[in-house]
């Protein structure tokens, strides 16, 4: 068996059986469910409990203004005080007694209504009786003026508009939604992957340093193959975490659902509407969202997201295991994490305002052929059509730099691990480059 | 008749097998397993090494001396190509040094440790198949070693149980495993007690007296004189010295003798000493109660001379020649440059 082979299995093994690596490729999956089941289950609870309003309509307008919906009973209370009203109503321990007093005019109804409540009630429940109150003041102020509220209502009209591309492309706003899911979904996967595996490639090259075994090792086989070595092997115990994450994740929504009838994903349904400008039956929903999925340019998307992950992946891993070459233990990567994270973190704020706002802006144009973002941002950008010769050059860029910074870090590397017990500051490190 | 010619032959084959023999032996004992010309190395405008040219005669036991941050492990790493030399070159039996020597080395390093949360066996495989061995060779051979050094029953413990001397021996293990023409020590002893010091010292010249050629950086001067033949002393990037360490201890002996004279008259034979001779006060153990000194004869003086004079003014009880030990040169040498 060849070096690089052995390395890469040692590495591999040894992450892979490392006690911490097991328990969180197992614990993170029943955390992530755990959390949102627990909240689906919690707000689930939370809309369980009825609430009741009594209301006192002295007007008489309203009686039939107020339906009760599951989570919300209205009773009407007739021939009492507001005295005697506020203390049935605070003995019923109802959730609050609306009064709306006798007024000569609709419009004096504005600021005349009072709620009265133990405590400051929730603004969902006093948005939906205002909207119920001025509904009906509405009507009433137009019938006063002579209008037919039923006329108006008839006018109205709502305007869609269809969206189509110079070339006829009929997209949609469930489209760019989904393109913002895929794009964003690749770019963050990306984001964390480098996270996570980046700074396992650290500390294991640190291991090396502070257990001494470095110098044993290299004097059997060149720093670039186990550097290579390093960064292939602990690719591969992440590539195998992930998809145990997706795997049990996966499963353990399911028998979530199945067990307690909770799903867990439906706490992120806000979010899905936000995106997708809700309001669509299910059934069709799927049909469409299964629609503008064939619509995207699949092929493109996944040659690409492959291309931009090793590549920016590659990118990084190098550059985290040139930090670790460089100190001593842990505590003293601060100082040279924070150029590596600050265009990292750039590109997720990027990616996730700049692209959304606008896919082909400048800014986002810009940042999608730097190499540091570009693995970021234009995966985020792809979805919404570049060009060819567009993601080709950005490519180009990225595996040019990377080669630039696999350089850069062998040699750090090759210097760094055989120096110990200072702190190196940037000034050195440039010296390095040069031995 | 027949039968005689082929005596003849026989004889004739023997001999040129002998001679052929003796040749190789001769031509073997004087051959150089590695040398070293004209080695330099800078570390930006640090100058590590200054032109160091080293020869290390195959089946010795070569001391590379010289104090702390001398050059020494600069040498030593360019020698295992983890470093490579701005100018000069080495050669490696004959051979200028190429990638695949690194099977031919073994590099017990002075900063030297093992992967903490692996399993001993399997760590010791993984640097074995590292160092070329096949997976099953190395098996075989680690169970030889492992049970050689009495440590057989460690196979399956993580190395972070054991304690600071059992991961020594298992580096030692590790480092001669493949069976290395040139084998690189520095600072061995440094971890073990007395007991395992002396078990290790006996198993690398056990290793030289199967045909290994060993390179051995140390401060202890006291192992040096036990087991180097040879030396080399660097010293602020420079090589100052180096040679057969018996060599050097010629060089550097002064004709100074540690003589012991018991007499009635001390004072006389004291002032009588000082003035014909240079002489230094002295103290070595001795159940006799008598006059130490430290006696030095001028270069062409023999002790011969010496003695009949000293016999002449009383009992002669100890006459020893001082012989500069590895200590001593070291010291004098370094002070000097």
């Amino acid at each position: 068996m060849n070096h690089l082979s052995l390395i890469i299995k040692r590495e591999y093994l040894n992450k892979v059986r490392n006690k911490s690596f097991i328990i969180m490729t197992f614990l993170s999956p029943l955390i992530m469910v755990g959390i949102f089941t627990l909240v689906a289950y919690l707000s689930e609870l939370n809309n369980d409990k009825i609430r009741t309003i009594a209301v006192l309509d002295e007007s008489g307008l309203f009686s039939d203004q107020f339906e009760s919906t599951p989570g919300l009973q209205y009773t009407m209370l007739n021939g009492v005080t507001l005295a005697e009203a506020k203390i049935t109503s605070e003995e019923n321990g109802d959730y609050g007694l609306l009064y709306i007093p006798k007024t000569d005019s609709i419009k004096a109804l504005s600021n005349a209504t009072t709620f009265y409540s133990e405590d400051s009630p929730s603004l969902m429940v006093m948005d939906d009786i205002e909207d119920a109150i001025a509904e009906k003041a509405n009507t009433l102020r137009l019938k006063e003026a002579g209008i037919d509220a039923q006329t108006i209502k008839s006018l109205r009209i709502r305007v869609e508009a269809n969206l189509e591309t110079y070339k006829g492309e009929e997209t949609s706003k469930l489209g760019s939604g989904l393109k913002l899911a895929f794009g964003g979904a690749a770019g963050y996967l990306l984001f964390m992957f480098i996270i996570i595996y980046g700074n396992m490639i650290m500390r294991s090259v640190i291991e090396e340093k502070t257990s001494r075994i470095i110098e044993v090792i290299i004097s059997s086989v060149q720093p670039m193959k186990l550097l290579l070595g390093k960064i292939f092997g602990t690719t591969l115990a992440g590539i195998t975490q992930f998809l145990a994450w997706v795997i049990l994740i996966g499963v353990l929504s399911a028998l979530m659902t199945s067990i307690l009838g909770i799903d867990p994903t439906s706490v992120q349904a806000p979010q899905q509407e936000m995106l997708e400008s809700g309001g669509l039956a299910t059934d069709s929903m799927v049909q469409e969202v299964m629609m503008e999925i064939s619509k995207l340019p699949i092929a493109n998307l996944i040659v690409m997201f492959i291309l931009f992950f090793v590549g920016g992946y590659l990118l990084y891993a190098s550059l985290y295991a040139a930090i670790g070459a460089a100190v001593d233990s842990e505590t003293d990567t601060q100082q040279f994490m924070l150029p590596i994270l600050m265009p990292l973190i750039l590109a997720v704020y990027v990616g996730f305002f700049t692209v959304i706002d606008n896919p082909h802006g400048t800014v986002s144009q810009v940042f999608s052929y730097i190499p540091f973002t570009s693995p970021v941002v234009m995966l985020m950008r792809i979805p919404f059509g570049v060009p060819l010769w567009q993601q080709i050059l950005s490519v180009v860029i990225l595996f040019a730099t990377f080669i630039g910074t696999v350089w850069f870090a062998a040699k750090i590397y090759r210097v760094g691990i055989l120096m110990y017990g200072k702190k190196p500051s940037y000034r050195e490190l440039i010296k390095w480059l040069k031995y | 008749m027949a039968y005689k010619q082929h005596k003849l032959l026989l004889i004739l084959s023997f001999a040129s097998f002998a001679i052929q023999y003796l040749y190789n032996f001769l031509h073997f004992s004087m051959e150089k397993l590695l040398v070293a010309e004209n080695v330099s190395k800078s570390f930006g405008d640090f100058k590590a090494l200054n032109k160091i040219s080293i020869e290390v005669p195959k089946g010795s036991i070569f001391g590379l001396l010289g104090p702390n941050g001398a050059g020494k492990t600069t040498f030593i790493r360019i020698i295992n190509q983890i470093t490579m030399p701005d100018t000069g070159h080495v050669i490696l039996d004959g051979e200028a040094l190429q990638p695949h020597h690194i099977q031919h080395i073994g590099y017990l390093p002075e900063e030297r440790g093992l992967y903490k949360t692996m399993k001993v066996g399997e760590q010791a495989l993984y640097l074995a198949q590292l160092k070329g061995l096949s997976k099953q060779e190395a098996k075989v051979r680690l169970k030889h070693w492992f049970e050689r050094l009495e440590i057989g029953d460690w196979w399956n413990k993580k190395v972070q149980e054991l304690s600071k001397g059992m991961a020594q021996k298992i580096q030692f293990v590790v480092t001669v495993l493949h069976e290395p023409k040139l084998l690189i020590f520095d600072e061995p002893f440094s971890g073990f007690d007395p007991i395992n010091a002396n078990l290790i010292k006996d198993e690398i010249l056990k290793l030289r007296n199967d045909g290994a050629t060993v390179i051995f950086s140390t401060h202890r001067m006291e192992s040096v004189e036990e087991m180097c033949d040879h030396i080399a002393l660097i010293h602020k990037s420079n090589k100052i010295l180096d040679g057969k360490l018996i060599d050097i201890k010629r060089a550097y002996k002064s004709n100074t003798f540690e003589v012991g004279i018991h007499t009635n008259d001390p004072n006389g034979v004291t002032s009588a000493l000082k003035e014909r001779f240079e002489v230094f006060p002295a103290s070595f153990k001795s159940i006799n109660d008598e006059l130490q000194y430290k006696i030095k004869l001028p270069a062409n003086a023999s002790a011969n001379d010496l003695a009949s004079y000293l016999i002449s003014k009383g009992q002669l009880t100890h006459f020893v020649e001082v012989i500069p030990s590895a200590n001593d040169i070291f010291i004098e040498t370094v002070q000097k440059n």
